[in-house]
Order: C-alpha cells, then sequence, then structure tokens
C-alpha cells in the first residue's frame, strides 16, 4: 500500500536496567495510513514513550523494523535523522517545550531555519501559521507572556510549519485544564479533518476517544488496535484482545 | 545555517545575561590589554632610544684612551694612522676634549653650554652644517687659533642675529666666534645640541691642560660596525697589549644590545600576560559547559525540530567566540586608554617623552588570539552540547 505512513514490523525495543532486561516495546507490529487520527493509549511505563520516540525518529529499535513514509529509518545516520524529524514530524509535547527567551514567532521560525528557509519568507510563513492558531496579534510575546493554552497553540503551529507528513503530540492536554485541553484536542481534530495524519499519545482513555482509532498498551505489548467506536477499545484488558489485521 | 543569523542568535544569548558575560570576559579583556600596553611600551621604548641613539650617530665609533702607564700611549697621529690603514671600515676620525671650564659672553656666566675641542672635520662626521661664517679650519688647528663655532641655540641667545665676529670666554681664554651652525634638534633647548660651543682641539687640550683621551670615528658603513669596531681594537691592543686601555664603543652595537634586551623583556611580560588570557580561555570553557547544561532542554527541543549536531555545535561554538570576540574588542579599547594614560603619566614623571604605542601588529595578534581562545575553549562544551542525546535531553528538567 503506497499511503501508510508508519510501519512496525516486529518492533521490540529493550533497555538493561542492572540485572534485568526491560521490554520497553516488545514485538510490536502496526501500520498507520495518511489521514489517519490514532491514539497510542496506555498506563505509565506501557511503552508509549518509547513508541513515540521510535515514531519520532528519535531512536531506533533495538530488533524489527521501523518504516517511515516508506524509508527504513534503522538505515539512517544522525545527520538523516535529523533532516527527515524536520521534514516528516511536527511534535506537540506536553510541557509545550517552547524556547522560552525567543518570541513566539521566532519559536515557530525555528523548524523553518533548520530546513534553510530564511528572512522574510520564513517570518511571514511563521506568523501565517500563528495567525490561523489565533495568536496573529501576539507574534512579539515570550511565551511566558501567554497562558497554557496559548502556548500549547504556539507548540501546535510550530509543529506543523514545516508541513509535516505525521503529527506527534505527546500527552498535548496533560498540563490543561479540562477547557483549554478540550480546545487543543478540537483543534487537532480539525487538523485531521483538514487531512493531516495526527497520532495523539495519552494514558487518558477520555483523551483517546478523540481519535478515530486506538492503540493500546500494555508492558510494551499491543493489546488492542481498532476503531474507537470497538466496545473493547477502553475495556480493561482481562487479556490481550486485537482487532488488529483488518485493513484500515 | 548562515553564519549571520547564527552570530545574532549568539549576542542575543549573550545580551540575555549581560553580567554573567561580562564577568566571564574578564580574564580575555584583562589578558588582551595588558598585552597590548606592554607591546605598546617596549615599542615606546625602542622608538624613544633609537631617537636618543640618532643623535650620537649610529655610523660612530667613540674611542677613549685611558691608557696603562706612562711609558705607552697613543699620539693624535697614531690615531689618524689607524683611521688610514683601515680604510675599508673607517672613515674620519676627530678628537673630542671636553672643557670643564664654564663660559662667559659679555658678563653672563653660564654653565649649561657644553665646550668641546674638535677636529675640522668634526662638523661632516655628525652631520652639522654651518649656517653663518665657516667651520673649523686645519690651520685654526695647526696654529692652536683661539676661535670657536657656535650653536644656533648659543647664536639665538645672547648674539641675536650678528654672532660671527664677536667673542666669548672659556676658562679665562677669548675666542673669537667664526661660525654658526643650523638648528639641529627638532627643538632648541637648554644644555641641547644646539647649545654648544666647539673649537680646535689642539686649543682645548693645551689651554685644558688635558690630554686628548676621546676619538669619534665615523664608519663606512654601519653593516661592518663591528668589523670596524674590532679593527681599532686590534690597533690598539698592538700598541697597548692591554685590553683594559681603552674602549671603543659602536652605537650601533649598543642600540642593538639594548633593543634585544629589551625585546627579551617584552617577550618575557607578554608571556606572563599572555597566562591571563589562557585563564580567560578557561573561564569561557567553564560558563560554555554551565550553559550546555543548563540548556540541555533546548538542545533536546532544537534537535527534536531537526538541528543537526553540526548546527548544535556551531551554535555553541560561535557563541562562545562571539564572547571572546567582544572581550577582545573591550580588551583593545581598555588597551587603547590605557596606553593614552600610561604615556601622560610616564611624561609627567619621567620628564622622557616616552609614547606608549600599541602596534596594529600586536592588536590584531590580541583579537586573533581571542578570537581563537573562543573557538579552542567553546569546541569541548559545543562538542558535549552536540552530542546529547535528544530522548534524554527533552526528558532533562
Ligand atoms: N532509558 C531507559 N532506560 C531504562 N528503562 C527505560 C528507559 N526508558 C523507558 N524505560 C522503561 O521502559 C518501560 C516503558 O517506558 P515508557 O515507554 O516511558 O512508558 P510510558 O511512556 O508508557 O510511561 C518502562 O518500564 C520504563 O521504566
Ligand atoms: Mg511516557
Amino acid at each position: 500500500m503506497d499511503n501508510v505512513l508508519i510501519e512496525f514490523r516486529h518492533v521490540s525495543k529493550l533497555y538493561q536496567m542492572g540485572d534485568t532486561l526491560v521490554k520497553a516495546a516488545d514485538d510490536i507490529s502496526l501500520e498507520i495510513y495518511k489521514g489517519e487520527f490514532v491514539a497510542i493509549l496506555g498506563k505509565s511505563g506501557s511503552g508509549k514513550s518509547t513508541c513515540m520516540n521510535i515514531i519520532g525518529c528519535l531512536d531506533v529499535p533495538t530488533s524489527g523494523e521501523f518504516l517511515l513514509d516508506g524509508r527504513n529509518v534503522g538505515h539512517m545516520n544522525k545527520n538523516e535523522l535529523a533532516e527527515f524529524r524536520n521534514e516528516k514530524l511536527g511534535f506537540i509535547f506536553q510541557q509545550y517545550n517552547l524556547l522560552p527567551k525567543m518570541s513566539i514567532l521566532e519559536n515557530v521560525e525555528v523548524p523553518l531555519m533548520y530546513a534553510g528557509i530564511t528572512g522574510r519568507d520564513r517570518r511571514q510563513r511563521a506568523a501565517e501559521m500563528l495567525e490561523s492558531v489565533g495568536l496573529g496579534n501576539k507574534l512579539k510575546n515570550l511565551p511566558s507572556q501567554l497562558s497554557g493554552g496559548q502556548q500549547q497553540r504556539v507548540s501546535i503551529a510550530r509543529a506543523l510549519v514545516c508541513s509535516p507528513a505525521i503529527i506527534l503530540a505527546d500527552e498535548p492536554t496533560g498540563a490543561l485544564d479540562g477547557k483549554t485541553g478540550t480546545e487543543v484536542l478540537e483543534l487537532l481534530r480539525k487538523l485531521n479533518e483538514d487531512g493531516n495524519t495526527v497520532v495523539l499519545i495519552t494514558h487518558d482513555n477520555s483523551i483517546a476517544a478523540a481519535a478515530k482509532r486506538i492503540i493500546r498498551l500494555s508492558d510494551g505489548k499491543k493489546i488492542f488496535d481498532g476503531p474507537v467506536d470497538d466496545p473493547r477499545a477502553f475495556a480493561t484488558p482481562a487479556m490481550p484482545v486485537s482487532a488488529g489485521g483488518e485493513a484500515y | 545555517m548562515k553564519l549571520k543569523e547564527s552570530i545574532k542568535q549568539a549576542l542575543k544569548t549573550i545580551w540575555g545575561s549581560k553580567l554573567r558575560a561580562l564577568l566571564t570576559m574578564l580574564g580575555v579583556i584583562i589578558g588582551i590589554a595588558a598585552v597590548m600596553v606592554i607591546v605598546g611600551v617596549g615599542s615606546g621604548l625602542q622608538s624613544y632610544m633609537l631617537e636618543q641613539f640618532q643623535q650620537f650617530g649610529t655610523n660612530t665609533l667613540t674611542v677613549t684612551v685611558v691608557g696603562r702607564n706612562s711609558s705607552r700611549s697613543v699620539s693624535v697621529d697614531d690615531m689618524y694612522q689607524i683611521v688610514e690603514d683601515n680604510g675599508q671600515y673607517l672613515d674620519k676620525i676627530s678628537p673630542t676634549v671636553q672643557m670643564q671650564g664654564s663660559i662667559k659672553i659679555g658678563t653672563e656666566t653660564i654653565s649649561t653650554t657644553s665646550a668641546t675641542g674638535v677636529s675640522e672635520e668634526y662638523f661632516s662626521i655628525k652631520g652639522y652644517t654651518v649656517e653663518q661664517g665657516r667651520g673649523l679650519r686645519y690651520v685654526d688647528i695647526s696654529q692652536r687659533k683661539k676661535v670657536c663655532v657656535i650653536g644656533k641655540y648659543v647664536a639665538e641667545t645672547w648674539f641675536g642675529d650678528n654672532a660671527v665676529g664677536q667673542t666669548l670666554k672659556i676658562g679665562g681664554n677669548t675666542y673669537t666666534i667664526v661660525g654658526v651652525l643650523s638648528q639641529e634638534d627638532d627643538e632648541m633647548d637648554e644644555g641641547g645640541t644646539d647649545d654648544a660651543v666647539y673649537l680646535p682641539y689642539s686649543t682645548a687640550s693645551r689651554l685644558s691642560g688635558t690630554a686628548i683621551s676621546s676619538y669619534t670615528i665615523t664608519v663606512v658603513s654601519e653593516d661592518t660596525a663591528s668589523e670596524s669596531k674590532t679593527a681599532v681594537e686590534n690597533a690598539l691592543y698592538a700598541i697597548f697589549d692591554d685590553e683594559d686601555a681603552y674602549s671603543v664603543i659602536s652605537m650601533t652595537e649598543m642600540l642593538s644590545m639594548m633593543t634585544d634586551m629589551i625585546n627579551v623583556m617584552i617577550t618575557v611580560l607578554t608571556v606572563i600576560a599572555g597566562i591571563s588570557l589562557v585563564v580567560g580561555g578557561i573561564g569561557i570553557m567553564n560558563i560554555m559547559l554551565v550553559s550546555v547544561s543548563e540548556r540541555t532542554r533546548e538542545i533536546g527541543i532544537r534537535k527534536a525540530l531537526g538541528a543537526k549536531e553540526r548546527y548544535i555545535m556551531s551554535q555553541f561554538v560561535i557563541e562562545s567566540l562571539v564572547m571572546s570576540a567582544i572581550g577582545g574588542l573591550i580588551g583593545i579599547a581598555a588597551g587603547y586608554g590605557i596606553s593614552a594614560v600610561a604615556s601622560v603619566l610616564i611624561t609627567a614623571l619621567t620628564d622622557t617623552a616616552i609614547a606608549v604605542t600599541p602596534t596594529a601588529q600586536s592588536i590584531g595578534i590580541a583579537f586573533g588570539v581571542s578570537a581563537a581562545i573562543g573557538i579552542l575553549f567553546g569546541y569541548l562544551p559545543a562538542k558535549k552540547a552536540a552530542r546529547l542525546n535528544p530522548i534524554d535531553a527533552l526528558r532533562f528538567e
């Protein structure tokens, strides 16, 4: 299938902790297609961050293969990974992770700068992106002068500004109150409707419910993979269930 | 990534913590200023000395004969013979007899003016020219005439415009002024080159009762100054068989000896000042290491957004480079300021016009060194930053 964006083939990630070997990801296979809105759901320690680091090209699997947009990331060197991140991925972090000493405009310019875009063109693209998330009148503000919800919108603008193939959101509502959290989820849903592929990582069932498809992890294993309206999606797992294998 | 952009970003970061940056730069500032001032003092001292030596003439040998005992001595004729015999090295000779008695002009007694007995060739040896009247002649010498040639300062101070034909007294004897020399020093001063009276050495020797013991000899070429000196020494040794009976001083040799001494002194001081540059560099490295660990999260974010190691590396190296270059510029400004103040102080306190002049070369080197320190001592912290694992860096609180 030529519109597969993310493909895990028996991906495992092992960590040596003293004498014990921790399987942070244990033989996970999955496919995510262009235009999907997927939530990776699991309790703390289930392996969500590990998967997100692999999808985000920040880390490589211990075994198995990970393909992003048709390319095998395991074969890339650090430079190629950096370039690939810049080109393919838009990160949205729980803690916003804005650069505190730069204005929000400059913050949004950073990915464009690494993409080699300069001068007026860069400023204009960053400003337009901030306008589209409703912050066009605050370009010169420092992140610390904005509310949490506004800061998260800046980080969404920054994630989108290079037109990435995938938007990767790690607990994007974790630091926000309920109402602003909902607004951010609404924004993600709207982005997905506009054709963006969104991968949302969360431990919270009600947040995951915003997605169209749920992948549940437990102890590094995939225990559910199916549409959000599947009754098993949020069921406490008595035993590993999988609705995977069907084509999406 | 554009260099201009990196520099702008570095300036912004530095500006964001001005006091810390300034304190970090202090070592470099002090080091650069110190090197500049020391080199400046050295070059000022050197040009001052050169000027002083040039007044004596760098192409001359000064011979002083002390004698060993009464059994052996050299006559003026012997000395002329030595010069003639060494024609390939030695050119002209003039005995010099320093008169001790005070000079009287009219009823005034003056003590600053020097009176020297010389030969008819002395003025051409020294490069002095006669402005009015005439110089000394061979007959003045051979007949021990009581005539004299005076410096411009003496003429202007005591005789106005018509000194020639008038008289002055040295040690009770009256001398007729036959000529006036043109001005030698840039500014005529009491006790300077132009405040002098010259008379025939034969007259001077006879009337003051002193033996002729000093000679000024010009060399054919400054390049063979030391061979010329050896030639005179050998001839005198043949006569006295004793090295202590005479001394031959070459101005060129003295100058180069003094210059060498100053250079050694300056080099030693510069190395000492250079140590503070190294200390300054280590200070920068220290702060850059602190800065890398403080900004671990920022580095993680930048890497996640697509920064290559090369960029992170250059960001930190450029930051360190910009910081030490700014330190260098401040140091150069400080060096200029201190040099100017030092020049004024030296002139006021010692009455010698030594100008502390920072050389363009030392400024260039100083700036180059501070930039190099930035790169050198920024490299390690930058490498550390570039190598950070983005996952660990993002987790960092
Ligand atoms: N760098 C690491 N070193 C050792 N163990 C790790 C490391 N990263 C994660 N783990 C372990 O792997 C498991 C999965 O972690 P993680 O992917 O962070 O889970 P989640 O994000 O779902 O909380 C956990 O048991 C965790 O302790
Ligand atoms: Mg996690």
